[in-house]
Formats: C-alpha cells, structure tokens, sequence
C-alpha cells in the first residue's frame, strides 16, 4: 500500500506519462500539455499539504515512513520525512505550478519534452528530500542534474551549451568523491538506512575524509565560494523556470545534505572544519555581494546574491547554535520563495524585451506599477529588512554566527550593507527614473497570468516575514535533536580523549 | 485602545496603498488623514489618562519568531516615554497629513504620497511601542524603508533617487552596529525583551566580552554598538551625510520624518535603553562627545546653506547633538523634553518653509527670495514663531528645553561634557545667527524674485538647472511665474497655527512634568536614573552666568544677522571674498561628502569589478572549469564529432554511472 510520499513521487511521473501520450504538438494538444502539467504540479502541492498535516512538528524523529525491498536486504528503498526534509518537500511542490505557468507562454519549442523534464524533475526533487536511504539518496540526487541539463541544454540562452558545460563539470567532481564517501560509509555500518546511520558513530579519522568528500560535493550544489561560479552563468542562460528552480530547490539540497549528512554523521570533523566553512562563508558573502554590485545582468546580478544567501546558510549550520540552525533552514526557505520570486519577475521583464542587460530598463514604475511593487517587495526581502521572510533568517543565523564567534558575525553582518547596495541599486536603474528608450513606451504593466503568480508569493513573503512560526516551529524539535545529539557525541570524544591521556 | 492607535494608521496604508487608484485621490486622502487624527487624538486622551500601575503597562498581540531560546514577540510597552512618543509622532504625522492636503494638491500620485505617510506612522508607532529590541529593530528599519520611499518619491529626479539610496544605505551602516548590538545583547542576558533586560544589567557591571581582538567592558561594547545605530537614524556625526540630502523629498515628507519624528529615533533609543546605558560611563561619554560634535558641526554648515531647506536640515541635525549631549550627561528627560518640543518648533520651520516654497512655486533658494512678509503674512509670522522657538527665545518652548541641556553640559563631571557645554553655547550662537539670516534672506529686504521689481531674465532657467524644482515634471508653467507670491490655501495655514501653538506653550506647560518638580510622578520609572545621577538637582545650581549664556548668544546671534543681512547686505559676501577657504569649507560640508567618495564608494567599485573580472573570471575559472573545459574540449572534439550539443552524453554519461553503481552494488551489497 504506496503512502504519501510514494504517492508525490509518483504523481508528477505520471502526469509526464499523460503528456507523452500526445504525439504531434498541434494548438489544442499544447493546450491540454500545458494544463496537465500544471494540475498535475497543483494536485501534488495539495498531496504534499496533506502530507504536512499528518506531520507531526513535535517529534524529531522519521514520520511517514515507508520501505520496499529494493537492491538487496540492507539496501532498501527508503522513505520518510524529518523536521529537516518536510518544509523542502513542501516547498518542492508549492514551487512547482509555478514554474508550468512561468513557462505558459515563454516555451514554444517542444514543450512536451520541457513539460516532461520539469515534472521528472519535481519526482527526483521530492525524492531527494523524501530518501531515507543513502543509495535513493544519491540516486536522486545525481539524477537530478540530467532534467536541469536538458532544461538549461535545450531551452536556454545563447550561451547554454558552456553554461551546462560548466555546471557539469563542477559537480561531477564532487559526485565522484561523494560516491566513494557513501560506499566508504556503507562498508563500515553495513547499512544505507540513513536512520541507522544517524545512530552509528563513525571512527574519527574517518570522518574526516567522509566529511571532506561530502563538502566536495555539497559545497559546489550549495554554492560556496569559490566553487560559485557556474552558478551565475546557468542562472544567465536557463529559462526562468529553471531559474526558479536552480535558485529556489536545487541550492537547497546543498544545505540539505549539510544538515542530513555532515552535521549529525560526522560531528567530529564538522566541529573540527567550522572555522573552514565560516570563513567561506564569510567571504562568499563579502565578495559575492561586492561582484553582485557591478553586474550588468540582472540575473547575474540576483545569481550572485544568492551565493551571499547561501553563505548566511552554511555560516548559520555550523555554528550549531539552535538560531545558527533553524535560522540556516528558514533562510533557505525564503531564499526559496524570494530568489524564486526575484527570477519569475525579471521573467516578465524578459518575455517583454528579451533582454537581461540592467542598462536596457529604467523608469518601469510608470508603465509597471504593480510590477513595482511586487519587485519592492521581493528586493526588500532579499535586503534582509524586518518584516519580510528574508530578515528572520539572517538575523537567526547572524544570532546564532554572534554565539559561536563574533568574529564571523562581525565580518558577516556587513552583509546587510553590502546587500542594500546592489538590490537597491539594481531597483533604482531599473524601475525608478524615466521612460527614454524607445522599446520601454509602450511595456505593459503585469497581465492576469503573471499577477496570479507574484501575488501569492508577495503574500507569503510578508506573512512569513510577520508570522514565521509555521516554518520555524517544522525544524525546531529535529533542530533541538541535532543539536543535543552533536553536542553529546563532541562530549564522549572530549571524555574518551581525556581517559587516553 | 493602544492597538487603535497603531494600527489605524496601517489600515489606512493598506487602504490608499492598494485600491488608492481605484477609489481615487481624495478620498485615499480622506481615509488616511481622518484614521491619523483618530490616532492622535487618542494618544493624547491615552498621555493624560495613563495610569497603570507601576507606570508601566504590556500589551501582547502575538508571537513573532521562537527559535531554541530565543523568544520574540510582537507587543507592547506602554509607559511615559512611550506615550510622549506617541503623543508627538501622531499630532505631527496628523498635522502632516492634512498639510499635504494642500501642499500636493496638484500631484498625481497622492494616493502612493497619503500611504507611505500613514506606512511611515506605522512603522514608528511599532518603532516606539516596542516591548523588545527586535521589534524596535523592525520598526527601525519599517521608517527607513518608508524614508527611502518618500526621499524618492519624485522618482524621475535623479538626485531625489540617489539621495533615496543614501539615506538607506548610510542608515543600513548604523543598523549593522545596532544588529550587532542586540546580538550582544541576547548573548549577554539571554534575551531581547526589556522587562527581562533592565532588571539585571546590574549584575553584569563587570562582565566583559572579547570582540574584534579586545577585551571590552561588556555593557559598553553594547551600549556603543546600539549607539552605532542611533548615530545613523540621527544623522550624528559622520552618519549624517544623508539627512541634508533627504531634503530632495517632498516638504511635508521633510516635516514629519526628518525633523520631527524618524530622526530622533535613536534619542528615544538610548532613553528607552537608559537603564544599560546608565552603567556605562565610557559609553555615555562617547555619546556626550558626538552629540556635541555634532551640535557644533552641523552649526557651522548651517550657517552658510542657501536652500531654505537645507538650512533647517542642518539645523536638526545641530539639535539632535543638543539632545544626544543631554543623555549623554544623565539628563536623560531633558533630551526627551528638547525632543518634545523641537518636534513642534522644528515641524512648523519645515512646513512654514514649505508655504515659503509653495508661494514662490517651488523656488528653494534663498537667495531669489526676499520682502516676502509683505505678501505671506501669516506664514511670516508662523515662522517667526518657529524661529523665536529655536533660538530660545524666553519662554517659548526651545528656551526651557534647550537652556536645560546647556545647563546640565556644565553641571555634569562626565569625560567631556565642559568640552560639550562651550560647544554647545557656540553652536546657539550660531543657531540665532542663522536662523534669523534664514528669516531675513526670506521675508525681509527687497524681493530678489522675479516680479519682484528686479530683472527676470533667466532666473527660472536657472532654478531649474541647478537647484531642481521639487515638481520639475509637473509642468509649472501653467501657474505663470509673474504671478504675485500668494498666501497658501486653509488646510496648509491651520496645521502651522496649531504647531505653532505648540512651539509657545509645549515648554512652559510641560517643563515641571519632564525636568521638573513632578518629575517622578510624571515619568513614573520610565527612566532609570542611576542613585548618584542628581543631574537635574545639579543644573539649577549653576552660575548665574551659565544660565544667562544662551540668551547672550541667542541676542548676538541675532544682531549679526540683522547687521549682516538687513543694514549691511554686501558684508556677507565680502566676508566670503575675504576667507575664500573657510567659506568653501563650509559650504561643502566639511567635504565630508568627497571624503567617503574617496575612501568608501570607489573602493568598493573598484574592488567589486576586481573581484569579479579577476577574481572570479581569471583565477577560478580560467584554473578551474574553463582551463579544463580547454582540454576535454580538444579530446573530446577528436572523440566525438557531434554537434548536438554535450549535454546529452553528459546526461547519458551519468545515467550510465547511476546504472554501473546500482549494479555494482546488487553485487556487492550481497557480499
């Protein structure tokens, strides 16, 4: 009897199964593509609603678990959802619609494909986040990569083929090391269950070779400086739904696997490596936002404040203070709400100019007022400014960063200047001032479609901003669990290294 | 009730904010102002009728983030301090609100001007009720944001934009050190709520805390980190090269915001958090220093300004020191009560300088004005009641307030207050010098305009070019220039009668409340005074001439400007002539502008495109992938000659690795 999380894994695949039941791309039958992906992604959002409520915040421990015999009696196919995992999912899946109906009229070239690769892609997502089994885990992990290939390879800017280049070749690296790190890991607990394998104390030396393959790979999804740089340029050359979803999940799993894996498995070496990830994180933060100010790309430039975002992220997880952590989840959250946003409205912008040159806009406001506002919005919450999503995971992660070093917050809180520089900047180029380019006279303000879309996200940036206790409260048992549980294990081998001597 | 007060002005942003344009102008305008004037009037049915006890009272309307220890909430924290604020926030943000009635009347976009007035109120209605730092954070910021969106209101102007970016930015340098502050202070005590601060600051006299290298005296490092941020929400000095800039925003936008209300801000922090600051003296010193620097600085630049605004800009900013140095030397409600009072007198400056500019249809430089009594009489009187109010004149408001805070200067043994009291006597001299030239360049003389009696020729083109008419888009033309400067319509000339009311009397009424015999009653432990602060014992028993030293100044001040611009109009500027450096040094502020171009803006840009060309372009990725992208691309040319594209055998490639490794570990796996 599947469950839930079976039944979000296979929806989306069988949406995709429908879709290629259409042979031939006339009007009509792209029509019916169109609107079978998109409910396909909204009954998914509803499952996944449905899975929420049966989730239990209160309990640190795996919930809607399910298990099916797969590759031999200790390698089963696993599934289950933590404190950690559940909001992704969530997310995932709320993300999603949004996607089919950013694409609703920018695709015209083989959108069968495109709408297949995407709710493919939607299965893996959830699937990365649902796997309770190492194997599944990073089966689902690398597989995602091929859909984001196809999607960047296919339907992407002119320069697409270098971007996915570089994108590949970044992350295979990591995948190699990550891979031996999970047979390593496999061959000493005699296990891939990953509940089994939070349990199991790893022999210090190592964890530490464990942790560095696992960063080789996490680093490069998260991004962490200086492994960053393929990010601007997928960003640049994907379509806005692949934007959104690079910016909104994919990111995501970097810090995911942080969380899942290095912390709770590896506590030895995560403590011993802090000062290491504190100081990349400091400096993609620092750096990034100073490159984010001199861009002349708008999607570069947002591309490079989500590497800064992201730098908050892994600062805010290793301080492994219960701020530095649910800060890290929530700001991946809103990172995924916000920068998603942020992608979807210079979507629009796009498919008006097809342009990405900040240069080519100015003085929107008159034309654009409601597309002023929703970008307002979405530019102050990636400011960091009370009030909106964006500013409840800075300031827990910078809490958090203040508890464990001052240094690191001292150095990290300029990132609240720095931040106002380039999003205001970029604001002030594109949206204030007045019309003079000709191609800019005759814009039109948000159509129906695209309001449908900015308007749940404005809606949800300040109501998370204002009452972020639903997605705080998901993570705040499993965060408690982690981290008394890292805190016990950092004490038995402090004792253990005290009895030796 | 307390809720009533703070969110009716929310509503009435949501109102204007989202169906403005569907309900119109005048009624977005109707909605705002009236839900305003409910506000105000209930804040001060609430500042007479407070009486809670304890003095204190806390209201909870919902948690706002909970994470491990770390409890925020959204609530309230009624007492004195907070009911003065509201008491002076609402009636100038009400008296705003129907002021600009009149002043926008003919914008087209007052639906957006009427909500970010009533965002802005709202924003420091949270801002001064705030129970915790948080909050107060968010609030801090709320104003921020609202004071970006009005200074760039006229967003077609360039300069109003830039300006815009400025005020936020130089304010995000001080929140960085506020945001610090207030993450010491959870690490210190365990949390950000006051009722769970101020009572045990005490014990942490001695604590200390290693920061950026050295070993600080834990409660100071805190107090100068929140200070960081009250120097750049009042424009103290070196945060205070954004608040002459804001004056590109509207006039009214300049009354409630950047005199009145946002700008001291951070006075009211550092009497909220009186009860930390009080057990630092190093901090309260830093604070006694600046605000005199400040005070003085500013002084100086204003004396030399000719746009009517700017004039008034630095002369808040100067005003602002006088209230720093008072809480500076423990005099904490004296700060307070120059706060309460500067609000009405600085206020009706604004806004009388707006029917100023109004009249002579949005001309701002002094110098093409001139004799316009004559035709404005009753905004000529409004601002000389403004005037006399600012420079102290016996028995207005400024008189008590400001002659108090020079007073405990002297009274004080703090570390650098006898430095603070001659810096601040110096600095009212130069407040009467000019302030009353700002009011004889304006009213008195010959008329400088054209239609004056004097040559038209190209002044308007002039005008526009380098001083910007705050409505260049709106076509003035149509008004015709030679018309006769006329007087402003009711609703602008019945918000300056009522502040100006306010400017004569706020200081005779309430002085015995704030600073003087029914202190404790009044104030009810809003503010900790530390046992051996007798600060306001010790400001009645200075000398006779210390207390008789504002008025000297407040006189000369006076009669050099009558000299100088009514009997002798050239002497100014053969002055100018005569001390060619010392005038341009003024005149540009210190260069102080040039200053953090030099060492702040272009470093920043400079290392912004380095680190992106270089740093990104030729070290990471000309090691990483492209270098190696070079190579696999020449193998893999000779490999395979297909044009597809690579991302296909990419893709093919890794399935075929998820394939191998999924077989390799059937057979492994069942070792």
């Amino acid at each position: 009897m599947p469950g839930l999380l079976s039944g979000l894994l296979l929806l989306p695949l069988v949406g995709a199964a429908l879709i290629l039941l259409f042979r031939e791309e006339s009007e009509a039958n792209l029509r019916n593509i169109r609107f079978i992906a998109l409910w396909t992604t909204i009954i998914t959002f509803a499952l996944s609603l449905a899975a929420w409520s049966k989730f239990d915040p209160g309990s640190p421990s795996f919930q809607l678990v399910e298990s099916y015999p797969w590759i031999s009696d200790q390698i089963r196919f696993r599934l289950g959802v933590d404190g950690f995992s559940m909001p992704f999912v969530v997310l995932t899946a709320f993300l999603m619609p949004f996607c089919i109906l950013a694409s609703w009229e920018s695709i015209t070239k083989r959108v069968r494909e495109y709408m297949v690769c995407f709710l493919v892609l939607e299965t893996l997502m959830i699937g990365v986040f649902a796997a309770l089994d190492l194997i599944a885990f990073y089966v689902f992990f690398e597989a995602g990569l091929i859909p984001m290939f196809l999607i960047i390879g296919v339907w992407g800017g002119k320069r697409r083929i270098y971007a996915a280049f570089k994108f590949f070749l970044y992350t295979l690296l990591g995948s190699v090391l990550m891979l031996l790190a999970v047979l390593a890991m496999y061959w000493n607990a005699g296990t891939t269950d990953i509940a089994v394998l939070l349990k199991h104390q790893f022999p210090s030396s190592m964890q530490t070779w464990l942790w560095l393959a696992f960063f080789a790979s996490l680093a490069v999804k998260m991004p962490m400086w200086p492994v960053h740089t393929w990010l601007p340029d997928a960003h640049v050359e994907a379509p806005t739904a692949g934007s959104v979803i690079l910016a909104g999940i994919l990111l995501k799993m970097g810090g995911y696997g942080f969380i899942r894996f290095s912390l709770p498995m590896f506590p030895e070496a995560s403590a011993y490596f802090a000062p290491f990830v504190y100081a990349l994180s400091v400096i993609a933060i620092i750096y990034t936002s100073l490159v984010a100010m001199m861009q002349e790309d708008v999607k570069k430039l947002i591309a490079y404040s989500s590497v800064a975002h992201m730098g908050f992220v892994t600062m805010g997880l290793f301080t492994m203070t219960p701020q530095g952590v649910q800060g890290a989840m929530f700001q991946m959250v809103s990172h995924g709400i916000v920068s998603g946003a942020l992608f979807l409205c210079v979507g629009v912008v796009y498919d008006r100019l097809h342009t990405r040159e900040i240069a080519a806009y100015g003085g929107l406001v008159q034309r654009m007022p409601l597309y002023a506002v929703a970008f307002m919005v979405f530019t102050m919450a990636n400011v960091g400014l009370p009030g909106t999503s964006g500013f409840i995971g800075e300031f827990l992660t910078l809490l958090g960063a203040f508890r464990a070093n001052p240094w690191v917050a001292f150095f990290a809180t300029t990132g609240v200047i720095l931040s106002a520089c380039y999003a205001l900047w970029l604001y002030a180029r594109m949206i204030f001032g007045v019309i003079d380019k000709p191609a800019l006279t005759s814009i039109m303000d948000l159509n129906r479609r695209e309001q449908v879309i900015l308007a749940p996200l404005v809606v949800l940036t300040i109501y998370y901003g204002v009452r972020p206790g639903p997605i705080l409260d998901a993570f705040a048992a499993s965060t408690d669990h982690l981290v008394k549980s890292y805190q016990a294990a950092l004490a038995l081998t402090n004792t253990a290294l005290l009895t030796v001597q | 009730m307390y809720q009533a007060i703070v969110f009716l002005p929310l509503i009435g942003f949501l109102i204007a904010g989202l169906f403005g344009r569907l309900i119109g102008a005048r009624p977005s305008e109707i909605v705002t102002t009236s839900f305003l004037a409910v506000s105000a009037v209930l804040s001060w049915v609430a500042f007479f009728t407070f009486d809670a006890p304890g003095g204190m009272m806390r209201i909870q309307i919902a948690q706002w983030m909970q994470a491990g220890d770390l409890v925020v909430d959204w609530a309230f924290r009624i007492d004195r301090l907070t009911l003065v604020m509201l008491v002076v926030v609402n009636t100038v943000s009400a008296l705003v609100h129907v002021y600009s009635i009149g002043y926008m009347h003919e914008d087209p976009s007052r639906p957006r001007f009427f909500a970010y007035l009533s965002l802005f109120t709202f924003a420091m209605l949270t801002l001064v009720t705030s129970d915790n730092l948080v909050q107060m954070f968010f609030g801090w910021e709320g104003v921020g944001l609202a004071s970006y969106l009005l200074i760039g209101f006229w967003y077609e102007k360039k300069s109003a934009r830039d300006a815009a970016m400025k005020a936020f930015i130089v304010n995000r340098v001080g929140d960085f050190g506020f945001a610090l502050g207030i993450f010491l202070v959870f690490v210190l005590f365990g949390s950000v709520a006051f009722d769970a601060i101020f009572p045990r600051v005490g014990e942490l006299q001695q604590a200390t805390f290693r920061f950026i290298g050295f070993e600080w005296n834990a409660l100071t490092l805190a107090c100068l980190l929140l200070f960081m941020g009250a120097m750049g929400k009042s424009a103290q000095f070196l945060l205070h090269t954004w608040l002459p800039d804001a004056m590109e925003g509207p006039t009214p936008v300049s009354a409630l915001i950047h005199a009145a209300t946002m700008v001291t801000a951070g006075v009211f922090m550092v009497a909220r958090l009186s009860p930390i600051f009080e057990w630092s003296p190093t901090a309260l010193s830093v604070v006694v220093i600046i605000g005199a620097i400040t005070a003085f600085f500013a002084a100086t630049v204003g004396l030399v300004q000719n746009d009517i605004k700017r004039v008034i800009a630095y002369s808040t900013c100067s005003q602002l020191g006088y209230m720093f140095v008072a809480l500076g030397v423990g005099a904490y409600s004296a700060g307070i009560f120059h706060l309460f009072t500067h609000a009405f007198f600085k206020a009706l400056l604004f806004l009388g300088s707006g029917s100023v500019i109004h009249a002579m249809h949005h001309e701002q430089d002094m110098r093409k004005m001139g004799g316009l009594r004559k035709y404005i009489p009753f905004t000529a009187a409004m601002m000389t009641i403004g005037t006399l109010a600012l420079t102290g004149f016996p028995f207005t408001a400024g008189y008590f307030s400001k002659d108090a805070i020079i007073e405990t200067a002297f009274a004080s043994h703090r570390f650098g207050a006898a430095t603070a009291f001659v810096l601040l006597v110096v600095a009212a001299g130069m407040t009467s010098f000019y302030s009353w030239r700002l009011y004889f360049m304006t009213f008195e003389g010959a008329p400088r305009w054209a239609g004056g009696g004097h040559g038209h020729d190209h002044h308007h083109a002039d005008a526009h070019a380098v001083h910007g008419d705050e409505h260049a888009h709106h076509g003035h033309d149509d008004h015709g220039h030679d018309h006769k400067p006329h007087e402003s319509p009711q609703t602008m000339l019945i918000p300056l009668g009522l502040l100006a009311i306010g400017a004569l009397l706020a200081g005779f009424v309430f002085k015995d409340g704030f600073i003087g015999e029914r202190f404790d009653a009044f104030w009810a432990g809003a503010l900790y005074i530390a046992k051996d602060n007798h600060i306001l014992h010790e400001m009645h028993e200075v000398p006779g001439w210390v207390k008789l030293s504002p008025f000297v100044m407040m006189v000369a001040g006076f009669l050099v400007a009558y000299w100088f611009y009514m009997l002798r109009p050239e002497l100014p500027k053969r002055l100018a002539e005569s001390q060619p450096l010392l005038y341009r040094f003024l005149l540009n502020k210190w260069y102080f502008d040039e200053l953090y171009d030099v060492l702040f803006v272009r470093p920043a840009r400079w290392l912004g495109t380095f680190l992106w060309k270089k740093g990104d372009g030729a070290v990471i990725d000309g090691l990483g992938p492209d270098g190696v992208s070079a190579r696999v691309i020449d193998v893999t040319n000779r490999v395979v000659r297909l044009q597809t594209g690579y991302v296909y055998h990419y893709a093919f490639a890794m399935l075929l690795g998820v394939a191998a490794l999924v077989t390799w570990s059937m057979f492994g796996g069942a070792h």
